[in-house]
C-alpha cells in the first residue's frame, strides 16, 4: 500500500508535470543530450578560471586536526585558503605572512610573533592577534587532534601585548620558527571556527588569497578570489582543484583539456606531453629524499660492507637510466636548498674501491655478502625499479641482496620496532629545510634505522645548540661523519613534474604542490 | 524472514573476521600517524587516545558497543566520524552500481533475444566474439580503454569526477543523481550523467556479457519447451513466443544467477572509482586500507557485508513474487 501510495505521488508529479510543458521539455531533453556527446559539459566557466587535476585529495578543511592534513602534499591547496604564520618562498626560504615578526627571546626560551595589521577574514572582520594566540593554543592541545604535537605540543604560555604574543616553550626546540611555515601551521578565526563547530567543511573562512566556495571531500575544492587579501591579487577569480588519484586519469584529465594544469605523472609520460602543441612542462627538485636506510644488523654492522654498498651505487645513471633524469643525486640527507647543505661532502661512484673494501672482510662476487633490502613499489616514481637496479649494481660487486616489498604502513611497524630489514628504502620529505627536521629525526629518536651511540651522541648534542652557526655547522659534521661511516645512503632529490597549457605561468615550489596563486 | 534472522549472526561473523584481519596485516597506523618527528612519548599518546594500547579483546567489545549505539568510532587519518564518512560516499557508489546495473540487465536482454532468434552463423559469430571480449576484458582494463577512447582520442565524456566542478548546483543529500531527478534539474541530471557514463559502461560490460551468456542459455531451453511449440502452433511469431512465453520462464534462473553476480558488481566499483577519482565508498576504502585506518576499514567492511547481504535478500524475495513455484519450495 505504501509503495502504491508512493508510485501514485510520483506519478502524479511527473504527469502533471507533463501536460503542462511536455512538449518544450522533450525538447529541452533532447537538446540536453547534445552535450552527452558533444561539446563541453561545462556549466559557466569563466576564462579566469584554473583548473588543477590535484594527486592528492584535501581530507577536510581543518588544516589542523587529522594526520592527513599534516601531509606536504595537500598544504599548497591550504595556503590558498588560509594564511601560514609565515610563508615560504618557491626556494624554500621564508617571509611575512600573517606574522610580519617573529624572533626568538629570553636564549630561545621564548619566541614572539607579531601579527599583521589590516588583514581580513573572508567574512569581512579583522584577522586580530587574539586570532593568533587561540590558533596557537589550539595547535599545542594534544586534543585538538593536531598531528604536530612533537613540535606544537612544546608551547606553554601564551600572553598576548598589543599586536605580539609571546610563547614560552617547555622545552628548547631548534625549528620551532620554521615549523610556523608548514604542516598545520594556518591562522583560523576563532569565533567562526567555534560557530561552524562539525560543519566547518561547509563554512570555511580563512584570510587566505582565496575563499571557499565549495568543497566535496575526494571530488573536488572550488575557490574563489577574495578582492580583500592582503597580498598580491591572484590572477584567476576561482581555482578548482579536481582530486585525481590514478595517474593515468591525471594524464587523461590535460590531454583531454578538461584541466590545465596536473602534477605527478610518470616522467616519461612527462616528456611526450610537454612537447605536445598546446602544453609545456615545468619540473623542479622538491624537499623529498630518496635514502636507503641501513639498520645496524646482519653484513651491515660491517663497516666496509656499508661503505661498499654506497661507493657501489651509480646514481648519475640510475638517475638518468630509471628516472629519465628527474633527480638530483644526493650524498646526505641535505638537498641543495636545506639550510645545512654542504656540496663538499661526496661519496663517490668507485665500484673498484667498494670490491676491494668487500675483499678485505672476505666478501666477493663469487662470496658474496648477503643481505634483504626492502623497498616500496609504486609509492615513489620508479622506486622499484631503482631498487633492483641498484641490486644489481651490488652484485657485480660482491653484495647479493634479495628485493622484499612492503608498504608504507610496514616500513613505519617495522622502523618503530627495530626490525627493518638491513637496507630498506624509504623517502624523507623536510619542506622546512632544517637539519634538525632530516638527518636529526631520521638517525635519532624512534624513527631511526642506524642506532649507535656515535651516531646518538652526536645528533643528540645538536638539539641542545642555540647558536645557530654552530648548530649548522655541526649538522654538516654529523653529515661528513655518517657519509664516512655509511649509516645511510641518501640517493636522490625527487623531482616533480607539473604539465600545464602553454599560455600558463606556472611557479614550481620546492614545498611541492601547485600554489594556485602563483599561477599566471 | 529466516534469511533476515541471519543477518545478524552472518554481521557479527564479518566483524569479527575484519577486526582480528586487519590486526594481523602488518603495519601500525599509530606509527604512520605519529610521523617521524614524533618521540617514544607522542607515539605511546595517540595509541592511548585511540584506545589501541588496550586489549583486543576490550577494543573490540568497545567497537561493537559503539555500533550497537551508532557510534562508529572515527577514522584515524581523516579524524572525522566513520558513520558520516561512509553516509557522504555510499550514495555516489550505490547510484554508480544502479546506472551500471540499467544498460547490463538491458542490453543483456537485447542480446539474449536476438541471439535466440537469430540463427544465422554470420550474426551469432560476431555477437558471440563481442560477448567473449565483453566479459573476458576485466572492467578496470575497460575503465582505461573506455577513457582513452571517449575521454581522451574522442573527448566527449569526462574522465573523472562525480559531476563538474564548475555546477552551479547544490544537493541538499548526498543522492545527487536521484536529487536532480527528483527536482527535475536537467542539468545537472545531464552532468551527472555524463560523468556516470563512462565508470558505469566499465562495470556493466562484463556484468552485462555474463548475464546475456545465462540469458541465452535459458531463453533457448524455454524455447525447446513443449508449451512453446504449443503457442507458435496456435500461430503466434517466433519473437513473440519468445517474448511472452519463453521469456517469463527464462529470466527467473538468470534472475537469480545475476543477484549472485551483483554482489561482485559492487566490489568492482573499488578499482573503477580508482580509476575515475569517483568519490565514493570503494576510492575511500583503499586510502582506508593503505593508511591502516582500522575504525574506517571495519566500518567499510560491514557496510559492504550488509549490502551484499541486503541484495541477496532482495534478489531472494524477487524470486518469490516472481515464480510462485519457488514460494511452494520455500
Amino acid at each position: 500500500m505504501v509503495i502504491d501510495s508512493a508510485a501514485f505521488l510520483i506519478g502524479a508529479r511527473y504527469m502533471s508535470f507533463l501536460h503542462r510543458r511536455g512538449f518544450l521539455k522533450a525538447g529541452a531533453a533532447c537538446a540536453l543530450s547534445a552535450p552527452f556527446f558533444g561539446v563541453s559539459g561545462r556549466v559557466e566557466v569563466a576564462s579566469k578560471t584554473l583548473v588543477i587535476a590535484y594527486h592528492t585529495p584535501l581530507p577536510g578543511l581543518d588544516p589542523a586536526r587529522s594526520p592527513q592534513s599534516a601531509n606536504p602534499t595537500v598544504q599548497s591547496i591550504y595556503k590558498a585558503l588560509y594564511d601560514p604564520y609565515i610563508d615560504q618562498n618557491p626556494n624554500l626560504s621564508f617571509k611575512p605572512g600573517i606574522l610580519t615578526k617573529w624572533a626568538w627571546q629570553l636564549h630561545k626560551s621564548r619566541i614572539a610573533l607579531t601579527i599583521r595589521r589590516g588583514a581580513l577574514w573572508h567574512d569581512g572582520k579583522p584577522v586580530t592577534a587574539d586570532d593568533l594566540a587561540w590558533s596557537l593554543v589550539r595547535a599545542a592541545d594534544p586534543a585538538s587532534g593536531n598531528p604536530m604535537q612533537f613540535a606544537f605540543g612544546k608551547m606553554a604560555h601564551f600572553q598576548l601585548r598589543g599586536d605580539t604574543v609571546t610563547v614560552e616553550l617547555k622545552e628548547f626546540e631548534p625549528a620551532m620558527l620554521k615549523w610556523l611555515a608548514f604542516l598545520t601551521a594556518y591562522i583560523l578565526p576563532e569565533q567562526a571556527f567555534t560557530a561552524a563547530g562539525k560543519d566547518w567543511d561547509n563554512q570555511a573562512i580563512g584570510s587566505g588569497p582565496y575563499r571557499l566556495d565549495k568543497f566535496e571531500r575526494n571530488g573536488f575544492i572550488r575557490l574563489k578570489r577574495f578582492d580583500k587579501y592582503w597580498g598580491p591579487k591572484p590572477a584567476f577569480e576561482t581555482v578548482i582543484y579536481k582530486f585525481v588519484p590514478d595517474p593515468v586519469t591525471r594524464v587523461a584529465e590535460i590531454e583531454s583539456g578538461s584541466a590545465d594544469i596536473t602534477l605527478e605523472v610518470p616522467y616519461e609520460v612527462y616528456d611526450r606531453l610537454r612537447r605536445k602543441p598546446g602544453l609545456a612542462g615545468v619540473s623542479t627538485p622538491v624537499s623529498d629524499l630518496g635514502i636507503i636506510f641501513l639498520s645496524n644488523k646482519g653484513v651491515m654492522r660491517d663497516s666496509n660492507v656499508r661503505k661498499a654498498a654506497a661507493h657501489a651505487i651509480d646514481k648519475k645513471t640510475l638517475v638518468q637510466k630509471v628516472l629519465s633524469g628527474y633527480g638530483v643525486p644526493v650524498d646526505t640527507l641535505q638537498a641543495p636548498q636545506y639550510a645545512a647543505y654542504d656540496p663538499t661532502i661526496k661519496v663517490p661512484y668507485d665500484p673498484a674501491l667498494a670490491r676491494q673494501l668487500l675483499a678485505a672482510s672476505g666478501f666477493s662476487p663469487e662470496n658474496p655478502a648477503k643481505l634483504i633490502i626492502q623497498t616500496t613499489r609504486g609509492y615513489k616514481p620508479k622506486d622499484f625499479e631503482m631498487i633492483s637496479a641498484i641490486v644489481g649494481m651490488w652484485r657485480k660487486v660482491g653484495i647479493e641482496a634479495e628485493v622484499e616489498v612492503y608498504d608504507i604502513a610496514h616500513h613505519f611497524q617495522l622502523l618503530l620496532k627495530g626490525e627493518l630489514a638491513p637496507a630498506a628504502f624509504y623517502n624523507w620529505g623536510n619542506a622546512i629545510g632544517d637539519p634538525s627536521t632530516s638527518t636529526g629525526a631520521a638517525m635519532l629518536g624512534p624513527f631511526a634505522a642506524w642506532k649507535s651511540d656515535d651516531a646518538e651522541r652526536r645528533v643528540a648534542a645538536l638539539t641542545l645548540e642555540q647558536d645557530e652557526a654552530r648548530r649548522i655547522a655541526g649538522y654538516k659534521a654529523v653529515d661528513r661523519y655518517f657519509a664516512q661511516q655509511a649509516y645511510v645512503i641518501p640517493l636522490l632529490q625527487y623531482v616533480q613534474p607539473i604539465v600545464h597549457k602553454k599560455h600558463l605561468k606556472v611557479t614550481p615550489f620546492v614545498a611541492g604542490g601547485i600554489v594556485a596563486q602563483a599561477v599566471k | 524472514m529466516r534469511r533476515l534472522l541471519w543477518l545478524l549472526p552472518t554481521l557479527f561473523g564479518v566483524a569479527v573476521c575484519v577486526f582480528v584481519l586487519m590486526r594481523v596485516v602488518p603495519g601500525d597506523p599509530v606509527a604512520l600517524m605519529a610521523g617521524p618527528g614524533a618521540s617514544v612519548e607522542d607515539i605511546e599518546r595517540i595509541r592511548a587516545q585511540h584506545g589501541l594500547d588496550r586489549p583486543l579483546a576490550v577494543q573490540f567489545a568497545h567497537w561493537l558497543t559503539g555500533i550497537a549505539r551508532g557510534d562508529w568510532g572515527d577514522s584515524l587519518s581523516l579524524g572525522r566520524p566513520v558513520l558520516s564518512l561512509i553516509g557522504a560516499h555510499l550514495p555516489a557508489t550505490l547510484e554508480l552500481v544502479l546506472v551500471a546495473l540499467l544498460p547490463a540487465c538491458g542490453g543483456a536482454l537485447c542480446v539474449a533475444l536476438l541471439l535466440t532468434h537469430i540463427r544465422g552463423a554470420a550474426v551469432r559469430a560476431p555477437a558471440q566474439l563481442a560477448l567473449n571480449i565483453a566479459q573476458g576484458v576485466p572492467d578496470f582494463l575497460w575503465a582505461l580503454l573506455l577513457m582513452l577512447a571517449l575521454g581522451v582520442w574522442l573527448p566527449l565524456l569526462p574522465v573523472s569526477g562525480r559531476s563538474d566542478p564548475a555546477l552551479a548546483s547544490d544537493f541538499e543529500t548526498s543522492f545527487h543523481l536521484l536529487e536532480a531527478l527528483w527536482r527535475l534539474d536537467l542539468h545537472a541530471t545531464t552532468d551527472l550523467l555524463r560523468h556516470l557514463l563512462l565508470p558505469a559502461t566499465s562495470l556493466a560490460l562484463p556484468f552485462g556479457a555474463l548475464l546475456a551468456r545465462v540469458l541465452t542459455v535459458k531463453l533457448r531451453e524455454a524455447m525447446a519447451q513443449q508449451y512453446v511449440l504449443s503457442a507458435r502452433a496456435l500461430g503466434l511469431s517466433r519473437m513473440t513466443v519468445m517474448r511472452r512465453v519463453a521469456l517469463r520462464n527464462a529470466w527467473v534462473p538468470a534472475l537469480a544467477f545475476g543477484g549472485t553476480q551483483l554482489v561482485f558488481l559492487l566490489g568492482g566499483t573499488v578499482l573503477i572509482e580508482q580509476v575515475y577519482g569517483f568519490p565514493g565508498v570503494g576510492r575511500l576504502a583503499m586510502e582506508a586500507v593503505a593508511r591502516r585506518d582500522l575504525p574506517l576499514v571495519q566500518g567499510l567492511v560491514l557496510t559492504f557485508s550488509l549490502l551484499f547481504l541486503l541484495v541477496r535478500w532482495a534478489v531472494d524475495l524477487l524470486l518469490l513474487w516472481v515464480d510462485p513455484r519457488m514460494r511452494i519450495t520455500a
